[in-house]
C-alpha cells in the first residue's frame, strides 16, 4: 500500500490490450442474447457487463494502481447497491 | 533551502489525492442516481417481461451496438491521454482528447438519430402511439428516455469537461506533474462509459 498519489504509468499498448478485450466482450454479450437462456439470459448479460466494468475501473481507472483504502471505498459502494436490490427483492417477490 | 520551501508549499496547496478522493465521493452520488433507475428498471421488467420484449424489439440494435464501441474507444482514448500526459507528451494529450470530445459528438448523432425515428413512430411518452401500448411497454419507453436522456446529458457534461482540460494542458496548468484534472475528467469519462456498459445490454438486448 502507498500512501502517495498514483504514479502508475499504464502503457500506451497495455490500455490498447484492454479496449480490445472490452470489444470482445462486447461481441460476446451481443451473440449471446440472439440465444433465448430464459431467466439466465439477462444474468448472462449482467455478468459481462460486470467483466467490461471491472476492466475500465481497474486498468482506465486506475483502482488496481490506488491505494487499499480508495479500493475499499469503491468495492463498498458496489457492494451496497447490490444489497439494495436484494433486499428489493426479496420484500416483494416472495 | 528555498528550493525545499517551493516544495513545501507546493506540497500544502495542490493536493492531488485530496482532489481524486473528492471526484470518486461525487461519482459514487452518480453511480446511485443511476442505481435509482436501475431499481425501478428492475422492478418494472419483472413485472412486465413482455411489454419490455415488445419495447427493446423496436430499438435498433446496430446502433446501440455502434454507440457501444463509440464510448469504448473513447474510454480507451482518454485512458491513452493520461499516460501520453504522464510521459510529458502534452501535445498527444491534446490530441487524444480531441479524438475523445469527436466520439462524444458521433455518439450524440447516434442518439439523435435514434430518438428522431421514435419520435415518428410516436413512441415519446404522451404521443398518441405511445398512450395505445400496452403498460410494460409504456414503462420501457418512459424508463429508456428517462436512461438514455440522462446518460446523454452527462456525456455532454463530460466532454465540456474533457474540452476545459485539455484548454488546461495548452496553457500548461494541467502538465506532466500536475495531471490530477486530466485524470479526474477521465474518471468521470469512464463512469459514463460503464452506466452505458449496463444500458446498452438491459434496453437493446433482451429476448
Amino acid at each position: 500500500m502507498s500512501e502517495e498519489h498514483s504514479e502508475h504509468i499504464v502503457s500506451y499498448k497495455f490500455n490498447i490490450l484492454v479496449w480490445i478485450d472490452l470489444l470482445i466482450f462486447t461481441f460476446i454479450t451481443i451473440e449471446i442474447a440472439q440465444f433465448d437462456f430464459q431467466a439466465l439470459t439477462v444474468v448472462i448479460a449482467l455478468i459481462v457487463a460486470t467483466i467490461k466494468t471491472l476492466l475500465v475501473g481497474a486498468y482506465f481507472m486506475h483502482l488496481k494502481f490506488e491505494n487499499r483504502f480508495l479500493q475499499s471505498v469503491v468495492v463498498g459502494v458496489f457492494l451496497l447497491f447490490i444489497a439494495v436490490l436484494i433486499l428489493l427483492f426479496s420484500d416483494y417477490l416472495y | 533551502m528555498s528550493s525545499d520551501n517551493d516544495l513545501h508549499d507546493q506540497m500544502i496547496h495542490f493536493d492531488p489525492y485530496g482532489k481524486k478522493l473528492g471526484m470518486w465521493l461525487f461519482l459514487f452520488t452518480e453511480f446511485l442516481l443511476f442505481g435509482g433507475l436501475f431499481v425501478v428498471y428492475a422492478v418494472y421488467r419483472s413485472m412486465n417481461p413482455e411489454g419490455f420484449h415488445l419495447g427493446s424489439a423496436e430499438l435498433d440494435l446496430t446502433v446501440g451496438a455502434i454507440n457501444t464501441v463509440f464510448l469504448l474507444t473513447s474510454s480507451l482514448t482518454v485512458a491513452l491521454s493520461i499516460t501520453a500526459l504522464q510521459k510529458g507528451n502534452s501535445k498527444l494529450a491534446i490530441n487524444l482528447i480531441m479524438i475523445t470530445i469527436l466520439f462524444a459528438f458521433a455518439f450524440m448523432f447516434n442518439k439523435y438519430y435514434e430518438w428522431t425515428m421514435k419520435f415518428e413512430h410516436g413512441l415519446f411518452p404522451g404521443m398518441e402511439h405511445f398512450n395505445e401500448l400496452p403498460v410494460g411497454e409504456k414503462q420501457f419507453f418512459n424508463l429508456y428516455f428517462m436512461m438514455t436522456g440522462l446518460h446523454a446529458l452527462h456525456v455532454i457534461i463530460g466532454a465540456i469537461l474533457l474540452l476545459v482540460v485539455a484548454w488546461g494542458i495548452k496553457k500548461g496548468t494541467v502538465n506532466q506533474k500536475r495531471y490530477i484534472y486530466l485524470e479526474n475528467g477521465g474518471l468521470y469519462w469512464h463512469l459514463v462509459d460503464v452506466i452505458w456498459i449496463y444500458l446498452f445490454p438491459l434496453f437493446y438486448l433482451i429476448i
